[in-house]
């Protein structure tokens, strides 16, 4: 079965957006749950994207991604009306939504698009939700007019000051930790390094923080624990566990080196198809 | 002068080969082969790839008989009255009914007579553990002492199978008039494909719901390339296809559609949960998240399933870049994994038991087929941890003695660490393949099955759940068990499923 993109936009450099057509996960899908997908069959991988916003009625799931490897470069110079050939979902165990009080949602980068259905969910269920999105730089920043049609509060930070305050999200995420009303919740979602010291940042507060887990996966539905990290001294499977855990229980830095497994062979992969797309693509 | 020497040889072989097969048809029409003739029949050895140059391939190491192996062997059946042979056969194939014919080269007879009783005889014949099994209790193994003499049921099941794929023969089971009925089928492992094939057969509409993006189960993502070729399982695939049996894959039951929605929203009649044993164990020990620490099922799923043997030529799924691989266990999937670690390019690899040859679970001849290989064998054995470097990355094992005690509730003698034993295997790469769980997905996602401690869900003799119209069978009621056991527990549940929507 082949799912048909329908809509395809490109948000930033490398940053890409699209509307697919995949009825059984459309009307199934959860705010905070994933897909794998695998572009043609047998000879490419299956890789996890999380599901930014689905519409059962169309029958369609919009993914976001960013070009950062072969397969997610590939995905990217796909048209509307290419095919995707396999994708499976939702997977994963959904946010737990419910009316906390006061939420902030922390979104790094790419992050930003898992964690705008969440937001908006967190905002449909009464509660006041303070949005911090940041970006290296300006031209980076995605989905901020989408954040600010249910955010209470947005704040935007950007490590070169380009747009927004010269920050790293940690630094409002601390003021507004030291508000006399600090936040019930907070839910952080971007590179795990962002997503570590957001933590770190929170802990001292004791405000519960929430992030959603991005390590390398196989299959997704936990028959071969490719995706292990280690939650408060425990084994779990980030794709049925998770991929939302506890973030002052995780250890982020074994995580990170986890991620960094097949770094030499990625990059080979990247540089063989870009050398193959020049020769047919001119 | 010495390659001369050697075909020379193997001519002879095989012209001495023939010479026997024809005096012994011989005798064998005249009515005077006598017991004592077969006996003196040499067990006819399996042909198989050099084990030098199959190290570099992935290519199936077993050849399989010639015909006039296959015909000698056959031979060698007493066909006696009581045939032992068929009790040891889970599935119990009528065996010295379909030898007979092989003697006289009849082989459709033969294929026709397995098909009475077994769907997927290319795979059984190569992957069932026929020493326990059939050829356990064989007079001919038995006159002998030694069930390694025992016929060859399993390669002469597997020769008439592949004979018939040969033939291009592909008759398709007979399907009955459409009776209305709709039965889903949750996994495409062999449980699954027999379910499908025989509830198909009495006219019911199926659908087989598969999670990965192909189907076959285990015989797709587990049994390597070298042991079973993906090109068989493909082949009854298309089968089922051909028989009008629906196939959906990325589809995971539990997080797609919940079994309730199935049966309510979509009309499904009955289901029958064959999703197996698919959650790796590990074994809690110091360093099990350092990279280059991998379970079985993801080690073989990125090798198998996504082919990661071609990875830089076409594949896009990576494997680690190995040169000293330990795998730890001693069942069919530590062996599967051992001899995929060298093909993959390893210079070492090592396997680590913590009881003795003895007490391995994996079938004789993975085991031969692996110390051919060059697999050194670390016996009585156990990792206690795993040891990396400033990145996280494995560099070696720190592993334990171990000797044997008293017999446990399996039977067999428990491994008892030796205080103090301790010494190192520098490796870059580990292999856990200590066995796998129930996966938890269906039980957590469908109120009302009743599942034992373990997780697995608790059937009937008809194989029937706590739920009405949900049958379940294979590895998720078993734990981790065998194709022919789920195959039999498919051909008990579709049985019961027919009885059952004959009512309904």
């Amino acid at each position: 079965m082949s799912h048909k993109l329908l809509s395809k936009k490109q948000l930033c450099p490398d940053v890409y957006v699209a509307d697919i057509a995949v009825p059984l996960v459309a009307s199934a899908a959860k705010p905070g749950q994933f897909v794998i997908v695998c572009l043609k069959g047998t000879y490419s991988e299956r890789i996890p994207l999380t599901i930014a916003g689905s519409d059962a009625e169309k029958g369609s799931i919009r993914l976001i991604w960013q070009a950062v490897g072969k397969s997610t470069a590939e995905l990217g110079h796909l048209k509307v009306g290419d095919e995707v050939e396999n994708i499976l979902g939702p997977l994963g165990k959904p946010t737990h939504i419910e009316k906390f009080g006061t939420v902030v949602c922390v979104g790094g980068g790419i992050g930003n698009a898992p964690l705008l259905p969440i937001a908006a969910a967190m905002k449909k269920a009464g509660n006041k939700v303070i949005s911090i999105l940041g970006a290296r730089t300006k031209e980076l920043l995605i989905l901020e007019d989408e954040f600010k049609a249910f955010s209470d509060e947005i704040i935007i930070v950007t490590d070169d000051g380009s747009y927004g305050k010269k920050a790293l999200v940690t630094e409002p995420l601390k003021e507004i930790c030291q508000r006399p009303d600090k936040p019930n919740l907070t839910v952080a979602i971007g590179p795990a390094i962002m997503m570590k010291f957001c933590c770190a940042t929170t802990k001292p507060f004791d405000v519960p923080t929430v992030v959603s887990l991005n390590t390398i996966m196989i299959d997704g539905t936990g028959m071969c624990g490719g995706c292990r990290v280690e939650v408060g001294g425990q084994t779990k499977f980030v794709c049925v566990d998770g991929p939302e855990f506890d973030g002052h229980k995780v250890n982020f830095d074994l995580m990170m080196k986890r991620m960094q497994a097949y770094k030499k062979q990625e990059a080979q992969a990247l540089e063989e198809y870009k050398k193959h797309r020049c020769k047919i693509g001119l | 002068m010495n390659k001369n020497f050697y075909s020379v040889a193997k001519k002879d072989t095989k012209l001495n080969e023939q010479q026997l097969l024809d005096e012994l048809l011989k005798k064998y029409k005249d009515g005077t082969l006598k017991p004592s003739d077969r006996y003196a029949i040499p067990p006819q050895p399996m042909p198989q790839q050099d084990s030098v140059k199959r190290r570099s391939n992935v290519n199936e190491v077993a050849l399989g008989y010639t015909e006039t192996q296959a015909r000698l062997e056959a031979l060698r059946c007493l066909q006696c009255k009581n045939a032992p042979c068929v009790a040891g056969c889970p599935v119990r194939i009528k065996i010295k009914d379909f030898i007979a014919p092989i003697v006289e080269g009849d082989f459709q007879k033969a294929l026709d007579i397995i098909r009475e009783n077994s769907l997927l005889p290319a795979v059984c014949g190569r992957v069932c553990p026929q020493e326990v099994q059939c050829q356990l209790p064989c007079t001919v193994g038995k006159k002998f002492k030694d069930v390694d003499k025992a016929v060859s049921i399993g390669r002469l099941e597997r020769f008439v199978a592949d004979w018939g794929k040969k033939q291009h023969e592909h008759t398709i089971p007979t399907v009955a008039a459409q009776t209305g009925k709709k039965v889903a089928v949750i996994g495409s492992g062999p449980g699954g494909i027999v379910v499908a094939t025989d509830v198909r057969r009495a006219g019911h509409d199926v659908t087989v719901f598969e999670a990965f993006h192909k189907s076959g189960g285990v015989m797709v993502y587990g049994i390597p390339e070298f042991r079973l070729p993906k090109a068989i399982v493909q082949e009854e695939i298309d089968q089922l296809k051909a028989m009008g049996v629906n196939i959906i894959c990325n589809f995971v039951v539990g997080r797609t559609k919940t079994i309730k929605q199935i049966m309510e929203e979509d009309g499904f009649d009955a289901a029958y949960i064959g999703v197996g044993a698919g959650l790796p164990m590990f074994m809690n020990i110091e360093g099990e998240h350092l990279v280059g620490v991998y379970s079985a099922n993801e080690y073989l799923t990125r090798a198998n399933l996504m082919r990661a043997y071609d990875f830089g030529k076409g594949a896009d799924t990576p494997i680690a870049m190995s040169k000293k691989v330990a795998v730890i266990g001693g069942g069919n999937v530590a062996m599967d994994s051992a001899r995929t670690a060298v093909r993959l390019g390893a210079e070492k690899v090592y396997l680590v038991y913590r009881r003795s040859e003895k007490e391995m679970p994996a079938r004789v001849e993975e085991v031969h087929h692996a110390k051919e290989e060059g697999i050194e064998f670390h016996l009585l054995r156990n990792p206690k941890r795993i040891l990396g470097n400033s990145e996280g990355v494995v560099t070696a094992i720190e592993c334990l003695k171990y000797e044997l005690g008293e017999p446990d509730a399996s039977g067999r003698r428990r491994p008892v660490p030796i205080q103090g034993s301790e010494f190192t295997i520098d490796v870059d790469t580990v292999v856990v393949a200590i066995g796998n769980g129930a996966n938890p997905l269906i039980g957590q996602t469908t109120p009302g099955l009743e599942l034992n401690k373990w997780g697995n869900i608790i059937v009937d003799e008809n194989c029937k759940t706590a739920l009405d119209g949900v049958y379940a069978g294979g590895d998720i009621v078993l734990g981790a068990a065998t194709v022919i056991l789920a195959m039999g527990q498919g051909r008990t549940a579709a049985a019961a499923i027919n009885e059952y929507l004959k009512t309904k």
